[in-house]
């Protein structure tokens, strides 16, 4: 499938089509994530026919992959008309969700409408720690019934773990209760500033020793064989990601930005037709336009061709052209980890 | 096979990229990737078309293919899918379901 799929994504490329969308129905939950970037207040979400229209706007630009996220996407109750009308225009749809609304029949009706794949937020297999975080007593047992119910109906679930101090530890038994449950589990170390661009929560990042532990962790690296590194030629002429390419996010609001996590406003389809958006936002054309060989500091360093190097995290830290600390921290521990080195809990190398 | 009737399986994304169909399966997420002959089938497979009618009115029309070799290509291209449950054929057109199921796909 790699290679099929990467023609695929190479052909979305040349044709400018918007291959894969994040939408997200709603910013209202119930659970409230330490974490967390939203804002859960409903400042007037689309209704279900401007849900609709979009939809029908995307299936006409050629979007294939459609995520549908929130927010709890569950806590609006069209969400099943949504997702059926989805499915009925041709897309591939992905949920993602806590779970706690998801009981046996819930579960039986995502199946029914050919959700390909649901993802479930798990924190901690500790109920303290996972319910700590989440600030809902019992949410971790709920949502993990959840998993249960979907999985019993064949469905294919991946559990998302994001890595914060007070669970940077558990992943190990996270992905063991995933294994239990018969489903895949990804870790992730991102935390993101708010989208007001309030920044108080990215002090709950993973410390340097913690996530030197994590890129040590010899169980996480794939059994796969290294592709040789790419040229310099290569990596400078090459685009940062595919947000803005081949993908982008929608708001509950209707405002389209280049991905989830760069929240840069490129218009809103309350106002304009998406294909106008997609087309001819002149921040778009400026985010297309970036190749690594245009970012004055990340193009001179020695981590370039490794790198995860986020634009929407460094947009958000002030300049898409910059570098993002989060993913400069990365790139160095990864090349600790490379040479066998340790860090102590105060953070000095040995 | 020219008698015979087909549909688009239900439990399927599909989109059209760069004039091919691309096609991912909700159940094993199987991908297809189909030739521009086979899009233009997998489109007119609607469930109330034979494979006759499309290898004539769109096959032989759009491809300048004689009706011989479109015929062997189309009956061929069935085959495969059909057995991957990605096309349902049947003796008799599909029911409504099918064929508000393809309204929706033409209006998109």
């Amino acid at each position: 499938m790699g290679d099929v799929m990467q023609r695929v994504w190479d052909r979305a490329l040349s044709d400018g089509i918007p291959l894969s969308v994040h939408f997200d129905l709603t910013y209202r939950c119930n659970e409230r994530c330490v974490h967390c970037y939203l804002d859960h207040d409903d400042h007037g979400e689309m209704t279900t026919a401007e849900v609709r229209a979009v939809l029908d706007q995307l299936a006409s630009a050629g979007t294939l992959f459609l995520i549908f996220s929130g927010g709890e996407l569950l806590l609006r109750k069209d969400f099943f008309e949504l997702v059926a009308y989805a499915r009925q225009l041709g897309f591939d749809v992905k949920i993602k969700t806590n779970g706690i609304l998801i009981n046996e029949r819930a579960a039986a009706r995502i199946r029914e409408l050919g959700v390909r794949q649901v993802q479930v937020s798990i924190y901690s297999h500790l109920p303290d720690v996972h319910d700590a975080i989440t600030k809902v007593p019992g949410s971790l047992e709920r949502s993990l019934k959840a998993i249960r119910f979907l999985t019993a109906q064949g469905l294919r679930v991946t559990i998302a773990n994001v890595l914060m101090r007070q669970n940077a530890g558990h992943y190990p038994a996270v992905r063991a209760l995933a294994a239990d449950l018969g489903v895949d589990c990804t870790i992730d170390p991102t935390i993101t500033p708010k989208m007001d661009g309030d920044r108080s929560i990215v002090g709950l990042r993973v410390t340097t020793p913690q996530l030197l532990r994590v890129f040590r962790d010899k169980s996480l690296i794939a059994d796969t064989a290294c592709e040789p590194l790419a040229s310099d030629d290569e990596v400078l002429d090459a685009r940062p990601c595919s947000a803005g390419h081949t993908a982008c996010y929608i708001s509950p609001y209707g405002d389209v930005y280049p991905c989830v996590q760069f929240p840069l406003p490129t218009g809103n389809v309350r106002q304009q037709r998406f294909d106008d958006i997609w087309h001819h936002s002149p921040h778009l054309e400026e985010v297309r336009s970036i190749r690594m060989r245009d970012l004055p500091t990340c193009s001179t360093c020695s981590h370039m061709s490794t790198c995860s190097r986020c634009p929407g995290l460094a947009y958000m830290e002030g300049n898409m052209r910059g570098p993002s600390s989060a993913d400069c921290e990365k790139s160095q521990v990864r090349a600790l980890a490379a040479d066998g080195v340790t860090i102590d809990r105060e953070g000095a190398c040995a | 096979m020219t008698d015979v009737f087909i549909a688009r399986a239900p439990r399927l994304a599909a989109r059209k990229v760069g004039g091919e169909m691309v096609i991912l399966s909700a159940d094993d997420s199987s991908l297809y990737v189909l030739n521009a002959v086979a899009t233009a089938v997998w489109e007119a497979a609607d469930g109330r078309t034979s494979v006759g009618t499309i290898v004539a009115d769109v096959i032989c029309r759009d491809f300048e293919i004689d009706r011989e070799s479109a015929a062997r290509d189309v009956d061929e291209f069935v085959r495969d899918l059909a057995s991957h449950g990605i096309l349902r054929t049947s003796d008799t057109a599909f029911d409504n379901d099918v064929a508000e199921d393809d309204r929706s796909r033409e209006l998109a």
